[in-house]
């Protein structure tokens, strides 16, 4: 074992009714020498939103960041275990991370339109990255299909060229979902995509993503369990104690983990005795 | 409660009094930087009359500058200050940058460190070391390596063509572009890791490369604040004086090559003012202050303008 402190396994892999797309099997993630979580099995149902709920410090942003492979971005952070996309695992030597941070798009916490773009370049960055949509008219094209997806075509249609960054915090946000959808991934992860957003913006937001999950695999960090009750199929809990580093203590149905939780640390969590 | 009241007044009446002074203290102390550009420029202005008057706008372009027919032209100066300054500012704008680019992102932490510590300890270095050095290891090596090479390769284009001394306007603007480089790099750093912290992973998620990211993302939105940067570098290299003094040649000329000694204003005044005998000639080196200081004030104006204008939509937020 790597990691000097006892990691409890209760990390069961759940296998839902539907088919999943990505299988997560005895994931540890480390910066330098410390363990930031640990044995995390779990597996994510296509067609499905995922929230992965639990206290600060849990350990649930940087799982998220180990599924798209921009964990290991940040000089000294490593990873052991298996992640399974479509069967094959991303962390396999031969795998190169940029095609697995094509198919597998993220949505930041704060929304961060590129400085010096305009809304069509911005949305169109990963495109021009893949080496397609070279011609305007293509770009243009690309651009409308998913800042449709996106609804926010109809706000921005009459300022493609504008500056991204000159549009309200629920509009750049949207801009950033647009921009991840541009490149056709298969998995789209969120981290915390609302929690700087005002109440309006953040329902514009949760209502995308529900659409969105009719065509996504979606996993979607929330800090706020009543958001991951309204958006999600499926819920983990997430853990993290003084003697013990981050793990998943429990996953299932959203209703059933928000109304009849197996562990009783989760229950503690969502009637709101802790965290 | 009667006493508790007048204790709080009180304190609220000494608390507008310190305030007062403060706001007095900070007031008069901004006043300094005003007086002091007045208080210079007034007396550049004052001390340069005799030659402005007998020489009016002539003294920009004529070419001749000399102290024995009380013949004063500050063409050759300007063009040496400008030039020595342009290349330097062009050397050291690409190798600052990149080796900008190269601390804030793709070095390891353990060779960044040191490194970024090693260039600010270069912006340390007297610049008079830098003269000498230049004088004794870079002018030798540019004379019998670089330049003939250079004349080689590029002798078709008249800067680089025509006969090499080893004390040049290249020479100058080399060790120009060594003094100003540190202040390049740092500046650009700084910028460029701001941009990047909030922007690397937005640009990795989308499947860049980290290159790409450089490229497209992060130095676009850091340009603004690396244009500060040259500017400033660029400032310091029109008003360095010793270590140019030491290594241009020092010739009131102005020649197509860049192998060719040449002058700057800065090293004129340092040079002659210990000559200056005549009240003209005084005069004149002080005009040439002037000019430098109107020079480098155009300069800085000129930038701020384009950092407001072109650049400005690259602020953000």
């Amino acid at each position: 074992m790597i990691s000097p402190i006892p990691v409890p396994t209760t990390g069961q892999i759940h296998v839902p009714a539907r088919a999943a797309r990505l299988v997560v099997e005895d994931l540890t993630a480390l910066y330098g020498n410390r363990v930031a979580l640990a044995g995390v099995s779990i597996a994510f149902p296509e067609q499905s939103v995922t929230a992965l709920i639990g206290p600060s410090g849990c350990g649930k942003s940087t799982f998220l960041r180990c599924l798209n492979r921009i964990h290991e971005a940040a000089g000294t952070a490593t990873v052991r275990g298996r992640v399974l996309l479509d069967g094959q695992d991303i962390y396999a030597p031969e795998v190169n991370p940029i095609v697995i941070r094509r198919r597998v798009g993220m949505v930041f916490q704060r929304a961060n339109p590129f400085p010096t773009m305009s809304i069509l370049d911005d949305v169109t960055t990963g495109l021009r990255y893949a080496g397609r949509a070279r011609t305007r008219m293509e770009r243009v094209e690309q651009a409308e299909r998913v800042l449709r997806m996106a609804a926010l075509w109809d706000e921005v249609k009459d300022k493609l060229n504008q500056p991204g960054i000159a549009l309200s915090g629920g509009q750049q946000q949207r801009l950033c979902i647009a921009r991840a959808l541009a490149v056709n991934p298969d998995i789209l992860l969120m981290d915390e995509p609302t929690s700087a957003l005002d109440p309006i913006a953040t329902a514009q937001i949760e209502e995308l993503i529900t659409s969105l999950a009719d065509a996504y695999t979606m996993v979607c960090v929330s800090h706020n369990m009543q958001q991951a009750a309204r958006i999600s199929d499926f819920t983990a809990f997430m853990l993290a104690g003084s003697d013990y580093v981050g793990h998943l203590v429990e996953v299932g149905e959203t209703d059933k983990i928000f109304t009849r939780p197996q562990d009783q640390r989760t229950e503690d969590y969502i009637t709101g005795r802790f965290g | 409660m009667v006493p508790f009241d007048r204790l709080e007044e009180a304190h609220a009446r000494r608390s507008v009094l310190s305030d007062r002074s403060f706001i007095a203290a900070i007031y008069c102390a901004t006043i300094v930087f005003v007086a002091v550009v007045v208080g210079l420029f007034v007396m550049l202005f004052a001390g340069s009359w005799p030659a402005i008057q007998s020489f009016g706008l002539k003294f920009f372009w004529t070419s001749s500058w000399n102290p024995v027919t009380s013949q004063f032209g500050a063409l050759p100066m300007i063009y040496g200050t400008v030039v020595s300054s342009a290349i330097a500012i062009l050397l050291a704008g690409f190798v600052g940058v990149y080796a900008a680019a190269y601390l804030a992102d793709f070095a390891p932490r353990l060779v960044a460190r040191p490194l970024s510590f090693l260039i600010e300890l270069l912006a340390a270095v007297p610049s008079v070391v830098f003269g000498l050095w230049g004088l004794f290891v870079l002018s030798p090596v540019l004379r019998d390596r670089a330049d003939p090479f250079l004349e080689a390769h590029f002798g078709f284009v008249p800067l680089f063509s025509g006969p090499i001394f080893g004390t040049s306007l290249l020479t100058a603007g080399v060790i120009l572009a060594i003094m100003i480089v540190p202040t390049v790099c740092a500046i650009s750093r700084d910028v460029i890791m701001a941009v990047l912290a909030e922007h690397r992973e937005g640009s990795l998620a989308l499947g860049a490369t980290r290159w790409e990211t450089m490229w497209r993302v992060i130095l676009p939105g850091a340009k603004s604040g690396i244009f500060g940067a040259c500017v400033l570098a660029l400032g310091r290299a029109l008003g360095e004086t010793i270590a140019t003094t030491m290594v241009i040649g020092n010739k009131p000329a102005i020649a197509a090559s860049l192998f060719q000694p040449s002058y700057t204003l800065a090293s004129v005044i340092a040079n002659e003012f210990t000559e200056a005998t005549t009240a003209l000639y005084q005069s004149a080196l002080i005009e040439l202050g002037l000019l430098l200081f109107l020079v480098s004030m155009v300069v800085n104006g000129f930038a701020r303008l384009l950092t407001w204008t072109v650049l400005r939509p690259s602020r953000g937020r």
